[in-house]
């Protein structure tokens, strides 16, 4: 079949590999019918994670039709020919962290565990086409994907809703939606999002269905700015003004109640804390136009908020404001979103028409134009908010 | 030496002491454990696989024995790495859950069975029992051994980095199985 790769740094690259089969009796295998390019493949791609190697097949955002399902996957479950969209941690649905919803901390997904544990203290879940620390699965910018606890995680889509609408419920709309369900946004609340990138956009659009009074968009691309203005959000570019005294103007001098960093660090660790510490330096380097986005959610806050991240972060933090987060009564939540906790109702919004989560797809490129889909995305060109590739 | 390692595992003390206790079972989540065949109520043949050292078997036999709490054995004989280890199984606070508690002894040898051993376990000894648990623990949990493209073969994935690509496997690989 032919799969996007990784390559080296700064290098995708479509080949033919061999086509998956069932190596757990829990495994379905889905022909891809659409997959899309991740803001966070990127850090993959720049080269920020160190255990990504030669012919990894990347993606972590797709759907499709199951084609076949091995002999431990109940047919009430899941069967040959329905229609589904894949969650990208992979959870097994019967540990601990399961049972408590926490499907992107899985106990029982991560066959390198051990690797995953020295580096966070404590492992994560599988997830797909993300690196061999979260378990070395091929991904799903491919023509097929081998897809583990198929009875637990695929998402059937029964009605005639179109792949554009229902795709990104594989990750970016669920991780969102996580960001503003992490606020628990109040009616009174004006929440402020770092970050007017397809996760960033959704988080906004959660924010005002979750009943946020007002709701802000900072990036500096005006025209992903455009975009949220034109959902109705507030812009405010910080390549043109400064952002704290503008959130302040914003809200009659109180900060905004809720922040949500939709930025992240492309930064992840090494096997050592120094080496963590000098690829987060790197990785601040490298994104130069976006700085700070978290210490300044921390300083914006208004007293007794939250500030909600889903942005990723990798490795360790230089410079973290704990004065202001300690002093002002802040609180921080985060996670790796828990996809299989918000994908049926989140579908359910979309049947409603409460979201629309086709407004971000700006590209839509045949599977063997993933270069350069990676290529637009990656450097902002045409406009690009969101690439989806078709197998 | 002497390894610890513990884990818990969402199923009552009772079924894993079940699992354990059916000393055959452990090779299905115990990297070095070829097979264990029972011989008697309570005496066994083990046999390690071939990083252990070449032709590596031993008898043990149960030493002690709580139903849900506790499983205690030793090698017997003229073991060529006598051993001896104890589990316990003590319920979690969550009141669903099982706290195991593994402790083994090796007895390594000199020569070059000694050497097999002491390079099996090579620099973090420790790693090999956390991981088995780990393994134990998706048995239990979800029926088998996790598998995916980067460590297809599951307990027989030794190598850690760098793995085959994420990508998945040919049929010749397939068909070579974890030997490939």
């Amino acid at each position: 079949m032919r799969a996007n790769t990784w390559a080296g740094r700064n290098k995708v690259e479509v080949r033919d590999v061999p086509d998956p089969k069932i190596l757990n009796s829990r495994d379905a295998i889905v022909r891809i019918t659409s997959t899309a390019i991740c803001g966070s493949d990127l850090h993959l791609v720049d080269g920020y994670v160190p255990t990504m190697q030669d012919g990894d097949v990347m993606g972590h955002e797709f759907m499709g039709e199951v084609i076949e399902v091995g002999s431990g996957v109940p047919g009430d479950k899941l069967r040959v020919g329905d229609r589904v969209v894949v969650p990208f941690p992979i959870a097994c649905g019967a540990c601990a962290a399961c049972a408590a919803e926490l499907y992107s901390c899985c106990e029982n997904t991560n066959p390198n565990a051990g690797i995953a544990e020295k580096m966070f203290g404590h492992p994560v879940a599988g997830i797909f086409g993300y690196s061999h620390l979260t378990g070395g699965f091929a991904g799903g910018q491919a023509q097929y994907a081998r897809v583990p606890f198929a009875d637990v995680g695929p998402l059937k889509i029964e009605s005639d809703l179109t792949d554009e609408q229902v795709l990104f419920l594989s990750d970016i709309l669920p991780t969102g939606y996580m960001g503003a369900d992490m606020c628990d946004i109040q009616p009174s609340d004006v929440v402020a999002v770092w970050g007017a990138g397809p996760v960033g956009q959704f988080a906004m659009d959660s924010a005002r269905l979750l009943g946020a009074a007002k709701v802000i968009a900072i990036d500096k691309e005006p025209y992903r700015l455009r975009m949220a203005e034109q959902a109705g959000h507030t812009p405010v570019n910080f390549d043109d003004v400064d952002v704290r005294s503008t959130l302040l103007e914003l809200t009659g001098g109180r900060g905004p109640d809720k922040c949500i960093d939709a930025v992240g660090l492309e930064a992840t660790h090494g096997s050592a804390h120094i080496a963590a510490y000098d690829r987060v330096k790197q990785a601040v380097r490298a994104e130069t136009d976006r700085p700070h986005a978290l210490r300044q959610a921390i300083l914006s806050c208004r007293s007794g908020g939250v500030v909600s991240v889903i942005g990723v972060y990798g490795g360790l933090l230089d410079k973290f404001p704990a004065g202001a987060w300690m002093n002002r009564s802040l609180t921080l939540r985060t996670g790796q979103c828990h996809v299989q906790r918000y994908m049926k109702p989140l579908l359910q919004r979309i049947e409603r028409g409460e979201l629309d989560p086709a407004r971000i797809i700006t590209h839509t490129l045949p599977l063997d134009e993933a270069e350069r889909g990676f290529d637009i995305f990656k450097n902002k060109q045409d406009n690009c908010e969101k690439v989806v590739l078709k197998p | 030496m002497d390894l610890t390692a513990t884990t818990t595992i969402r199923k009552p003390a009772s079924e894993v002491y079940a699992f354990w206790r059916d000393l055959r079972n452990l090779p299905a989540f115990m990297a070095h454990l070829e097979q264990v065949r029972t011989t008697g109520d309570r005496t066994s043949h083990w046999v390690a696989a071939a990083p252990f050292g070449k032709d590596v078997e031993w008898d043990a036999e149960i030493i002690d024995e709580t139903p849900a709490e506790k499983v205690a054995w030793r090698s017997t004989g003229d073991a060529d790495v006598p051993n001896a280890g104890t589990v316990q199984f003590v319920p979690a606070p969550d009141g669903v859950s099982t706290e195991v508690y593994v402790s083994l002894v090796y007895e390594i040898p000199g020569g070059a069975v000694g050497k097999a051993v002491a390079k099996y376990f090579g620099e973090e000894p420790h790693q090999q029992l956390d991981d088995d648990l780990r393994r134990l623990k998706q048995v239990l949990e979800t029926g088998e051994v996790v598998r995916s493209d980067g460590a297809p073969w599951g307990k027989r994935a030794r190598k850690e980095f760098p793995q085959r690509p994420a990508q998945p496997l040919s049929d010749a690989e397939l068909e070579k199985g974890a030997d490939a």
